[in-house]
């Protein structure tokens, strides 16, 4: 069997893993959809000012909770399983067999985007269907934004992995650097762009997929293109980063206490 | 011809010497039993062997390559089970089994390894419905799945019940009989006396023995016990032979058993004693063990 066919197979049973632990999986797609019915109805008809213009709230609320529900396909998904693994002694067991290092992260990272486009579209057609946003002006922007975050964010999970000593430590530790980074880069609300938590947020990568991806939907009609480089390339260093992380210091046994 | 060659083995973490100058030979298609208490250096010795640790200094050749560098090629000819199970419990056992033979580039059959750790009927439940002992067997058949040369089995029956040791024991002797060469790690004596042709035991990072079970036991002799209870008016000064007596029971150490107790009961049938609970009493490899591994 040639390692292309290897790397596709752990694809599926990544997804075995994911789709039967139906508690998780249930929670991952229902998330980002239910905070859509709640914002949506505490901000009813107003308007939200996004990049100098006004738009429905709906329609900046639609890339901000996509990409909400991409980072935690991505991200917290990889962090916590990975480490839940690692602590279990999975991943040792693992690396003692000839499967290469790459084939079994290939399998990680392309389940996890399996499971971030179906719920792209699921919220997305909801959002449609529902309340009416707009579909998106720029689909191959729109992909290429999304590929950029999935597969940083897919890096930052890994990275992460270094920082989480044992399982029980890992939400904790990933929503705790999760969160604050999530909120102040208005993924619950639009945020003032003159505030400095704005600048703030401008300095991490979630701000940059909020944009990148409402820049792809452009309710408004403001951009020719449909996107905004500086927030790919943003977005893109950090991966970078996650990786080098990774690479470097990736762990495959549990700690020793 | 050797599977395993290690010669002059040193492992420190910090300033615990956990490997002290460690050297043995597994030959190929032996069952090679490591033995000795936890912490004496086995699993440092094993996960050297098995390519997870780094040595700070020796020599060590696996299958012909130094498991430091070798690789993926030498992960396709060695087969491992760790010390704790670690099977993914979402899978079903023959999903598991499916996903590890796509690993190996001659995988043994599915339905063959089930059939070796005896899982057949379990082949369809899902891990996590599955006993511990069961849970352990099916680590046990993702190291043959490969259809490995070497096999390194690391304390595979801690936590059984003793039947499910007699399995366990019946899944080694199988892996044998298939012409593996087997390095079984384990801190029972009575393991290591069933299953392995021979044994290492290990005792504060150092070789202490190396031998077969039969030549470990014969270092026995001179240490067969006669014991009895010491009745109603004898004096310790009666008795024909050199006796402790402890709590009224006396003990003969002798390594001339049938003389000995020839000279005793010749003694007490003469002048009309019985000796109660009269027994003679072979140390067992256990005592050996224990002699060999207790701090110096």
């Amino acid at each position: 069997m040639s390692d292309a066919t290897v790397a596709a197979r752990q694809v599926r049973y990544e997804q075995k893993l994911f789709w039967r632990n139906p508690a998780s999986a249930f929670f991952a797609f229902l998330f980002p959809i239910i905070f859509l019915v709640v914002f949506a109805t505490i901000f009813k008809d107003t308007n939200a000012p996004v990049n100098g213009v006004k738009v429905k709230y709906d329609d900046y609320y639609i890339p901000a909770l996509v990409t909400f529900g991409v980072i935690g396909a991505c991200f917290t998904n990889i962090a916590a399983s990975i480490s839940i693994r690692r602590d279990d002694g999975i991943l040792k067991r693992l690396r003692g067999t000839p499967l290469p290092p790459w084939a079994f992260l290939a399998g990680v990272i392309g389940s996890s985007v399996i499971v971030s486009v179906l719920l792209v579209v699921l919220t997305v057609g909801f959002g449609v269907l529902v309340y009416g946003v707009h579909l998106p002006n720029h689909f191959g922007p729109l992909l290429l934004s999304l590929a950029v975050g999935a597969m940083t964010f897919c890096a930052l999970g890994l990275a992460m992995t270094v920082a989480i000593p044992n399982a029980e430590a890992a939400p904790a530790i990933v929503n705790g650097v999760l969160l604050p980074v999530v909120f102040i880069s208005g993924t619950f609300f639009p945020i003032d762009p003159t505030s400095v938590v704005t600048k703030i947020a401008e300095y991490f990568p979630v701000k940059h997929f909020i944009n990148a991806l409402f820049t792809a939907f452009d309710p408004a009609h403001q951009s020719a293109t449909g996107f905004v480089g500086n927030d790919l390339l943003i977005m893109a260093a950090w991966g970078v980063v996650g990786i080098v992380i990774a690479v470097r210091r990736f762990r495959w046994e549990p700690r020793r206490t | 011809m050797a599977a395993i060659v290690v010669s002059d083995l040193r492992k420190s973490y910090g300033a615990l010497e956990a490997v002290r100058g460690v050297s043995f030979e597994v030959k190929e298609g032996e069952v090679f039993g490591l033995l000795g208490p936890n912490g004496a250096g086995k699993t440092t010795i094993v996960e050297i062997l098995e390519g997870y640790r780094q040595r700070d200094s020796g020599d060590v050749s696996v299958l012909g390559q130094d498991p430091r560098t070798a690789g993926r090629s030498l992960r396709e000819r060695v087969g491992l089970v760790l010390q704790e199970a670690a099977v993914p419990p979402l899978l079903t056992a023959r999903e598991l089994i499916e996903m590890y033979r796509g690993y190996y580039p001659h995988p043994r059959p599915t339905g063959e390894v089930l059939e070796l750790v005896g899982l057949s009927e379990k082949a369809d439940e899902r891990v996590r419905r599955l006993s511990g002992g069961q849970q352990r067997r099916l680590d046990v058949a993702l190291g043959l799945v490969g259809d490995p040369e070497l096999i390194f089995l690391d304390e595979p029956t801690t936590g059984f019940d003793p039947s499910a040791r007699r399995n366990a024991w019946e899944v080694v002797r199988n892996m044998r009989t298939l012409g593996k060469t087997i390095v079984l790690t384990t801190h029972y004596m009575d393991e290591a006396e069933h299953l392995a042709d021979r044994i290492c035991v290990i005792a504060q990072g150092r070789v202490v023995a190396e031998d077969t079970p039969g030549n470990l036991r014969a270092r026995t002799v001179g240490q067969t016990q006669i014991r009895f209870s010491v009745p109603q008016g004898v004096r310790m000064e009666d008795i024909p032979v050199k006796a402790d007596v402890r709590d009224g029971t006396a003990v003969i150490a002798t390594s001339t058993a049938t003389r000995t107790v020839n000279e005793l009961t010749t003694w007490a049938l003469g002048r009309g004693i019985e000796l109660p609970n009269l027994e003679v009493v072979r140390p067992t490899l256990e005592d050996v063990y224990l002699e060999l591994t207790s701090d110096e």
